[in-house]
């Protein structure tokens, strides 16, 4: 089967509706924010734009993001470039549409390839499962973001954070602190604590596919992520950083084992503008969310 | 709510304080990074007229071409730090009476702001719908090839482009007293 017409269907879906808890969230925090403060105009404005996205099919976001996907799926019916060639070809007819922006820019020369093909763009993470259908989950990252990640090596003598719990939450409410409104707060905050330095980054950027309002299945975790929301949001940095209680929507933790000696502390920021959806092909049907 | 109509004099730019919701009306040009780098080089005689007494938007936008017309499909902010080290100098040569973007500017640009009377308008990042509505008309576009679609030029028209003023000409900032509550609130949290 052809897979590239639900590819397209995946990035424009993903590119032009908010998932509807991250929706429902900041119309509850719109109500919270006093009249006539910027906070309060900023989240109007942000829920206005997110419903004449969605009725006119147009992006969210001017940056519309790198495409991030990850591909889980049974062996004996795919391979990957079957995914790879379909995702390549959805990914150029979607920027042709100007549903996406031209995104990819060569690391050397600085040039535009006008398509988001590239060295790594899309970026894919394939996994062989079991199962026998296929997830496929598509995350549209903006630059802004992006750069308000960052990654913290415990002891910290500056902060004065240990390898403990305490520590880890030292440096998410400095990761946030130091973002300000530039990553286009409110944000979504995916932590991972241990791992190495790439297995961190990208356990802490999956954490952002979890649900708003789901709570961690790890007490401890489940407890740390309830405090840290409510500490960041006493930081009154607000929305797009112009004060105000929504300071983030959520933070999601999840954690690895680590060296004996390493202790790192990932951090992954997410804007307001979370765009994420999930598809799964299970024989001819075809399923979003 | 207060209404500007672009070009603007440096007399009604100065009467703006932090906290102002304004809307703009008339004609600006887009530029981010290469754009300000590309300012700086020399002085581009041939951007200079279009630049005068009006603003600069750190945009990357979504655009369309039918026929030969382009059209806005998408136009929010993007991060405005990352000009610091340009943008005063911008705001001198080019005058400039301030700057949209998302995040605000630093110490520099403030300066620049009130030694040449221009303001900090701060757009909502990523509400790309609602200001490409706003953009009426693209004038023209310059080193599209050259930077891409993101990074060009975009000389534009728009009608009722909301912004809300964080920087001033009287260097107040917005920015700064957001960034001081939260330092010091982040020291108390770290204190528990
Ligand atoms: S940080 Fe997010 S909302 Fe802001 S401009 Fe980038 S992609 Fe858009």
């Amino acid at each position: 089967m052809d897979l590239t017409n639900h590819f397209e269907k995946l990035i424009t879906l993903t590119s032009t509706q908010l998932p509807s808890d991250v929706e429902d969230k900041l119309r509850k925090q719109m109500a919270m924010e006093e009249e006539g403060t910027p906070a309060k105009a900023s989240l109007k404005t942000i829920i206005q734009n997110i419903e004449m996205a969605r009725k006119e099919t147009l992006p969210i976001c001017q940056d519309t993001g790198a495409l991030i996907f990850y591909i889980n799926y049974p062996s004996e019916k795919y391979r990957e470039s079957d995914f790879r060639e379909a995702i390549l070809k959805a990914t150029r007819i979607v920027t042709g549409k100007s549903l996406l922006r031209p995104n990819a820019v060569d690391g050397i020369s600085g040039k535009n390839s006008g398509d988001n093909t590239g060295a790594g763009s899309p970026w894919f993470n394939f996994y062989q499962w079991d199962r026998d259908y296929v997830e496929v989950k598509l995350l549209l990252k903006g630059g802004g973001s992006e750069n308000c990640g960052i990654q913290y090596k415990l002891p910290d003598d500056t902060m004065g954070a240990g390898r403990n719990l305490q520590g880890v939450k030292k440096c998410v409410i400095d990761a946030v602190f130091r973002a300000q409104g530039e990553g286009c707060a409110p944000g979504i905050i995916g932590v991972c604590i241990g791992g190495n330095r790439d297995s961190g980054n990208k356990i802490a950027k999956e954490m952002l596919f979890r649900k708003l309002d789901d709570i961690n299945p790890e007490p401890k975790l489940a407890e740390a992520e309830t405090d840290l929301y409510n500490k960041l949001n006493s930081l009154n940095i607000g929305p797009m950083g112009l004060g105000g209680k929504t300071t983030v929507l959520g933070v999601k933790i999840g954690a690895l084992h680590r060296l004996p000696a390493c202790y790192f502390v990932s951090i992954s920021y997410m804007c307001w503008a979370c765009r994420r959806h999930t598809m799964i092909i299970k024989g001819e049907e075809i399923t979003y969310d | 709510m207060i209404k500007i109509q672009l070009p603007v004099s440096e007399e009604e730019v100065r009467k703006l304080k932090i906290g102002d919701e304004v809307y703009l009306t008339g004609k600006m040009v887009t530029g981010r990074d290469s754009a300000h780098t590309y300012l700086l080089e020399k002085f581009q005689e041939d951007l200079a007229p279009i630049l005068e007494n009006t603003v600069i938007y750190h945009c990357g936008p979504v655009v369309k071409k039918e026929g030969d017309l382009w059209s806005f499909v998408a136009a929010g902010p993007t991060t405005s730090i990352r000009d610091e080290p340009y943008e005063a100098d911008v705001i001198k040569n080019y005058h400039l009476r301030g700057v949209i973007g998302k995040g605000g500017m630093g110490e520099k640009t403030l300066k620049a702001c009130k030694d040449y009377g221009a303001v900090y308008f701060h757009a909502v990042g990523g509400v790309a719908v609602v200001l490409a509505k706003s953009v009426k008309q693209v004038l023209g576009v310059y080193k599209l090839e050259e930077f891409g679609v993101p990074e060009a030029f975009w000389h534009i028209d728009v009608v009722d482009f909301p912004v809300i003023v964080t920087m001033d000409s009287h260097s107040n900032s917005i920015h700064k007293d957001v960034l001081s509550f939260s330092k010091s609130r982040k020291e108390e949290l770290f204190k528990l």
